[in-house]
């Protein structure tokens, strides 16, 4: 039974389980505090839980691990920015818009109160038609370099984002948030989001506990949005496209003879896995405070690929369970290593132990695969 | 017919958009000849020698070596314990390399084995792996040097220790290499200076009509190329190098005709992380000065980029693709930042450009690469239906 339940979860998720779980018995001994530990650990999954959630259809589709994340944060960086310069006009149009077809409830007072949600889901909306042409082109190259799709994926990824950085120089944003004071254009390498929709999701439905002896902060809001999009994949993953997406990632072969179309199922696989990718920066940023713009992105998809593995996914099978564990046990580790490491040690070794722990853990699935399968 | 004519132009598509690309940028930037070749010299003596450790594992079929940053870790922790010794010149040098040559096979070992287990996936898992040993590097140069590992040089340290500084000078061993023969190659005008400064002796000077200025060859790094270049022909020969060769046509007819496939595996990429170990060693002795948390990273990156823009691919390169690779690269590398600034006023877009070519190429040519052989791979199995000819 236990050498079972080993071998089901392998040694690397029970060494990194096993480690937080002393990390969170040694932090009061340290003088860490548990409850603001866990609470950060919360703020930190909610941040990153749909980023890890973009990595699922990708993986069921067979497409492998989505190292081209950077591409959907890149659509996602789009929407948040445009949703900032043309904010005033969004809400303009809105308010226009109540005038015009007499909708009472769309009027001027609603606007404002609900101003920010209304940017956060401007950023959303703009994003997505954006995140899927380019995932849709994306997917059409995936299918086209079928076996190396990891490496090709990687190096998309870095390309688009050093392809932006030129972008960023050059598209006519005008907002004086957003680009330099002196030159009057080119965009900042990071936009502050307050004053549009900072927190948003995170401090909606908050739960903020602080007395003397308890400091607990739950990011409701946020946590409910990652539970919904949860949800809105668990379900997809169990309509008919979502089934044959699966069966297209087990045995491409078994799903053509069974009259799936293989190149269309991963495209819309890596379409969808891009959209995620978006909006799950948008729900980093309003968590975060700030849009980082330039080679911001560049390295973004390792730690999510690290968290799903770390939950117990492989190259080709993951669900949702894998990413709520994995990217709990992720950013647990990021966030008690600084802490209790650095009280006990005096010194600052998280990135290495992130480091060591993300790429391990890719090592550890692309080397097991080959294994299962001999 | 067409098809051929195609594959030939794909082929050597990249290094042909390279040469455009140069051919207008060149004269954008606005630099002299005599300034282009100098750089150029001191550019290919830096960096061949690094892209010259990947050509023997594309031999043996592993793809663009993605682990040689292992290597390149290695030679860095010998720099690092001659710098802290004091011992400067050519035996400095050689130390370095005696240091990290034990260094470089245990973990080249190390990367053979894991790419064993990931067969077919190599390339993603040497890159991984780079990351991760850059992780334990970090660990080892960051914590354990000075507080396990002995370092004593308060040069070399963090105030508080241990763990090694951020920049390190190598001023001990700069340009020991390249200054080893002194060679120069002036115009006949300019020739005046170096007989009055230098004394004509100390020199192997060639003086040219049509050149202005001097340009100075690093021509002992050059002759160590050469010799490498000349290693890897006599390498191809032997029975170890024929082996890689068939292992890089077929693991499984190779397994058959009783080559020992892992093992030979372990081997190339054994002498690639050497080589590369070997290669940054030169790289760091031109550049005189040590980013201990980030050259290894760049060294990586650049040499297979560069080695592609050469017209290498995934499974085929040559001695020449280095040479012209480099060449392309580099040029494209010093004119970029000029020529955007000349042309849109602004040297960060140049700066971005290199570094999105860089990286678009790199794309590019796994794209092309996996898109031949799956259409091989698709023709092979129409040809096993029997409709030979037809489409």
């Amino acid at each position: 039974m236990i050498k079972r339940f080993i071998q089901n979860a392998g040694w690397p998720r029970i060494i990194i389980a096993l480690f937080l779980l002393a990390l969170f018995i040694a932090a009061p001994f340290v003088g860490v505090r548990v409850d603001t530990s866990l609470s950060n650990t919360l703020v930190r999954f909610g941040m990153n839980g749909v980023m890890v959630l973009a990595m699922i259809p990708m993986v069921q589709a067979g497409c492998g691990l989505n190292f081209g994340l950077p591409l959907g944060i890149i659509a996602g960086l789009l929407g948040a920015t445009l949703s900032i310069e043309w904010n005033t006009e969004i809400l303009a149009w809105l308010s226009g818009l109540g005038t015009q077809y007499k909708i009472s409830w769309l009027n001027d007072m609603f606007i404002t109160t609900w101003r920010e949600p209304l940017g956060f889901a401007s950023a959303i909306i703009i994003a997505i038609p954006i995140a899927a042409i380019l995932g849709w082109f994306y997917g059409k190259l995936l299918n086209r370099v079928k076996g190396d799709e990891m490496m090709i994926a990687t190096y998309v990824g870095f390309s688009s984002v050093s392809f932006m950085c030129i972008a960023w120089l050059l598209l006519p944003y005008k907002h004086p948030t957003m680009v330099w004071g002196y030159a009057g254009k080119g965009l900042r390498t990071t936009i502050s989001v307050e004053g549009y929709w900072l927190h948003v999701l995170s401090d909606s439905l908050a739960l903020n506990i602080k007395t003397d002896d308890i400091n607990i902060y739950i990011p409701t809001g946020m946590l409910i949005f990652f539970a919904v999009m949860a949800l809105l994949v668990w379900i997809f993953m169990r309509t008919k496209t979502g089934t044959a997406m699966t069966a297209v990632g087990s045995n491409p072969e078994f799903a053509r003879a069974s009259g799936v179309n293989v190149d269309r199922m991963r495209t819309i696989s890596v379409m969808l896995s891009t959209i995620l990718g978006a909006i799950g920066i948008i729900v980093y940023e309003q968590s975060f405070g700030f849009i980082q713009l330039y080679m911001g992105p560049f390295y973004m998809a390792l730690p999510a690929v690290a968290s799903i593995l770390l939950g117990g996914a492989s190259v080709n099978k993951a669900g949702i369970l894998n990413v709520i564990v994995g990217t709990f046990l992720f950013q647990g580790i990021l966030t008690m290593t600084p802490s209790v490491i650095n009280s006990y040690l005096q010194t600052d070794m998280s990135e290495v132990i992130r480091l060591i722990v993300s790429n391990g853990m890719i090592l550890y699935a692309l080397t097991r695969k080959v294994r299962a399968g001999r | 017919m067409i098809r051929k004519l195609f594959d030939k132009i794909a082929n050597n598509a990249v290094p042909a958009v390279f040469i455009i690309i140069s051919a207008f940028a060149i004269p954008l930037s606005g630099y002299s000849a005599s300034y282009l070749v100098q750089e150029l010299l001191t550019r290919i003596g830096r960096n061949s020698f690094l892209i010259l450790s990947l050509l023997i594992p594309i031999m043996a079929g592993m793809g663009l070596n993605f682990g040689m940053v292992l290597g390149a870790m290695a030679g860095q922790i010998g720099l690092l314990f001659i710098c802290d010794w004091g011992i400067v010149g050519i035996p400095g040098m050689v130390l370095a390399c005696l240091i990290g040559t034990p260094i470089a096979i245990v973990l080249g070992i190390f990367c053979g084995y894991i790419m064993n287990r990931a067969k077919g996936r190599e390339m993603v898992t040497g890159y991984i792996l780079g990351f991760f040993i850059n992780g334990v590097y970090q660990m080892v140069v960051l914590y354990l040097m000075g507080w396990i590992i002995p370092i004593t040089n308060p040069a070399l340290l963090l105030s508080r220790g241990y763990g090694v500084r951020n920049a390190v000078s190598l001023l001990g061993i700069r340009g020991i290499l390249d200054n080893l023969i002194p060679a120069i190659v002036t115009g006949t005008k300019d020739a005046g200076q170096f007989i009055n400064i230098n004394g004509a002796k100390s020199f192997m000077m060639l003086q040219l009509p049509f050149i202005e200025g001097s340009i100075r060859i690093p021509l002992a790094t050059l002759i160590v190329i050469a010799l490498f270049c000349l290693f890897i022909m006599w390498f191809r020969r032997t029975k170890l190098g024929q082996d890689m060769r068939a292992i890089g046509q077929s693991q499984s007819v190779a397994d058959s005709a009783g080559i020992a496939v892992n093992r030979t595996r372990i081997i190339a990429i054994v002498i690639s992380t050497v080589l590369a170990c070997y290669g940054q060693i030169i790289y760091l002795q031109n550049m005189g000065t040590l980013n201990t948390y980030n050259s290894h990273d760049q060294a990586g990156m650049f040499s297979i980029a560069a080695l592609l823009i050469g017209g290498a691919s995934v499974s085929r390169a040559t001695i020449a693709n280095v040479f012209a690779g480099v060449i392309l690269f580099h040029l494209m590398f010093i004119v970029a930042p000029v020529a955007g600034k000349n042309l849109i006023g602004d040297a960060q877009i140049g700066e971005y450009f290199r570094v999105f070519v860089s990286y678009g190429i790199i794309a590019i040519a796994l794209v092309l690469h996996a898109w031949r052989r799956n259409r091989e791979k698709e023709a092979a199995r129409r040809s096993l239906r029997g409709n030979k000819g037809g489409e």
